[in-house]
């Protein structure tokens, strides 16, 4: 049992990896971007043919992914996001969708419709001996990686000046714009971050869940799921919600698997009713 | 370019003649019968989300639920031995409300992203609830053994799809009277009143949000008669027909036709059915391309799709 927990928090911080910067966007912009995924596979796609086709070794193409996917989003905010801030959810719901049919068509196009295939680095590969458990290095890895991003987004929203900027931005838009923050250059730098950290966890999800086109779509309903039961806007919140839901999930998929995904989707909908603003609100809703 | 000015009488005129060319095409379109039974059908589906998207004015990707739940009610139904059609509607139209009425109380409450994500998450989980009861719904091979027995008695459903055009065509009408029937009415000028502004309604005392749960509730029944309508002719109920997909796609036919006017559902489906069939042979990625590029022009140009166009050219009213 204690494997099938383990397992869910090493799948529970690939979700927050990759679901934190939806809610550092959802959060700051308001922006309902349900293509969040087509950045996380930008950047797999981009470690997998760095790593298969070129050879590159793991960790480099785990920071080409991150620039890689940080482009992509820089691209998309300056072309087409930037205009539909203030526009009707709808129409913002649109634009997201339409981004993540192109994506995964443009993705089976150039790669096939099949999973890529993934060799563990060898300093990654099997098993280590953790608290008398052995455990998968992988998974390991993973962990270590969502508790590095999470210190590291918690120092850098917290005691930066960058960070109380984005902060303010959050909180209260109108009058952070009045104090003299540049808010566009923020929504842009905080969006393209987001999306970095998004190419990140795509690329870690090469070991655990396998890279096709049609990602997007198929972990769409999970990273919606961490951002909204966990408090759009926050870090913690989609931390605790992204533990939660990996390890039902995992330990549901496990001891119950003739109920499958079904049991995480009744949780998302209890936590919704109970919570509506998320387990961990943003300053001014709970 | 001026606005044509058309009077109302005229316009109920366009009406008659609209639904009459739709019609006549059992005449002049004998081979593509079916496919006009599915424009109907997906046209039906498109009015019902716009009543609670356009009209109540609630996001939700999630209204394949009803869709495909009515579908599977209609399709269980006749599977197990009550083969007569309009029962199935009805009993379609029973569960899709009374789902839709207590699924309300989940949707009609908070923000829009909390609501967004609780339609899509009913919407997966009763397409996860589909695929795993595998014994009643058949799973991802889709409910088979559907038969449906003829209409009144006479009607068999042929194979060329004449009898499904013509039941789908009249029930279709019915429907369609009915929901602009209810958007005429009195509750339909409060749900316009709180989709202009909310706040306003509820000063002058309306109960906002019971008006905006019962108009969810009858979206949702008309979104499962069309499901029903779609088992009944095609005689199978795929896992699809409840999918995300199937929602995000009724979504993309109501904005390429309007939201918020009564015939944007139905331009919106005949466009993109007819097109649809045009690239069917496309492969499946290019045609997702170049719908995903449709929608991304739709929102950064166009405003309000076919009939937001249209409103532009021609007024109602009194020509002077």
């Amino acid at each position: 049992m204690q494997i099938v927990i383990f397992d869910g928090v090493a799948y529970g911080m690939l979700l927050f990896l990759i679901g934190v910067g939806l809610s550092i966007t959802m959060g700051l912009m308001n922006f309902v971007n349900l293509a969040h995924g087509t950045f996380a596979m930008v950047g797999g796609y981009t470690a997998s043919a760095l790593m298969n086709r070129f050879g590159v070794g793991f960790f480099p193409s785990l920071a080409a992914a991150f620039v890689a996917a940080a482009s992509a989003g820089a691209v998309l905010e300056f072309f087409l996001y930037r205009r539909l801030y203030r526009a009707h959810p709808l129409d913002q719901v649109l634009l997201s969708i339409g981004i993540v049919f192109v994506s995964v068509a443009v993705f089976t196009y150039f790669f096939g419709p099949t999973m890529q295939p993934f060799t563990l680095p060898p300093i990654l590969d099997g098993r280590v001996s953790l608290l008398g458990f052995e455990v998968g290095r992988y998974r390991l890895f993973l962990i270590l990686c969502g508790v590095l991003v999470l210190a590291c987004l918690l120092l850098v929203l917290g005691k930066t000046r960058y960070g109380a900027m984005v902060r303010a931005a959050v909180d209260n838009q109108r009058v952070a714009g009045g104090t003299g923050i540049h808010v566009q250059r923020l929504f842009f730098l905080t969006f393209s971050l987001g999306c970095g950290l998004a190419g990140l966890g795509g690329a870690l999800s090469l070991g655990m869940l396998g890279l096709e086109p049609s990602f997007p779509l198929k972990y769409l309903v999970y990273f919606l799921i961490v951002v909204c039961v966990g408090g759009a806007g926050t870090i913690t919140g989609p931390f605790v919600a992204a533990l939660l839901v990996g390890v039902i999930d995992v330990a549901g998929k496990y001891y119950l698997p003739e109920a499958g995904a079904f049991l995480i989707y009744v949780v998302m909908i209890i936590m919704l009713l109970v919570r509506p603003n998320g387990i961990i609100p943003r300053k001014g809703l709970a | 370019m001026n606005p044509i000015t058309v009077s109302p009488a005229r316009l109920r005129a366009v009406e008659v003649v609209f639904w009459l060319a739709l019609g006549t095409s059992f005449f002049l379109l004998p081979d593509k019968l079916t496919l006009m039974s599915q424009i109907m059908i997906f046209g039906l589906f498109a009015v019902s989300l716009d009543m609670a998207l356009g009209y109540a004015g609630i996001l939700t990707v999630g209204h394949a639920a009803f869709f495909g739940a009515g579908a599977y009610a209609a399709g269980l139904l006749a599977k197990h031995g009550w083969n007569e059609p309009f029962s199935g509607l009805l009993l379609a139209l029973l569960v899709c409300t009374a789902l839709g009425y207590v699924l309300s109380y989940l949707v009609v409450r908070g923000a829009d992203l909390t609501r967004l994500m609780i339609t899509i998450g009913v919407c997966v989980l009763l397409t996860e609830l589909a695929n795993r009861l595998t014994p009643i719904t058949g799973g991802s091979d889709g409910l088979q053994g559907v038969t449906i027995a003829p209409v009144f008695g006479a009607f068999e459903f042929d194979l060329f799809g004449r009898t499904a055009f013509v039941y789908a065509y009249c029930i279709v009408l019915v429907m369609f009277l009915g929901v602009r029937l209810v958007l005429r009415s009195p509750f339909g000028l409060t749900l316009r009143g709180i989709h202009d502004s909310r706040r306003r309604m509820l000063a002058i005392g309306s109960p906002v949000d019971a008006r905006l749960r019962m108009a969810y509730a009858l979206s949702a029944g008309v979104a499962g008669v069309a499901g029903a309508l779609l088992a009944q002719t095609t005689q199978f109920v795929g896992l699809e027909s409840i999918s995300f997909n199937r929602s995000a796609e009724v979504m993309i036919i109501l904005v390429l036709g309007g939201t918020g006017r009564l015939y944007g559902g139905l331009i919106g489906a005949i466009i993109y059915m007819l097109v649809h069939d045009w690239f069917a042979n496309l492969n499946p990625e290019f045609w997702m391309f170049w719908l995903g590029i449709f929608l991304i022009a739709a929102v950064m140009l166009g405003r309000g799709g076919v009939m937001g166009a249209l409103s532009r050219f021609v007024k109602i009213g009194r020509a002077s």
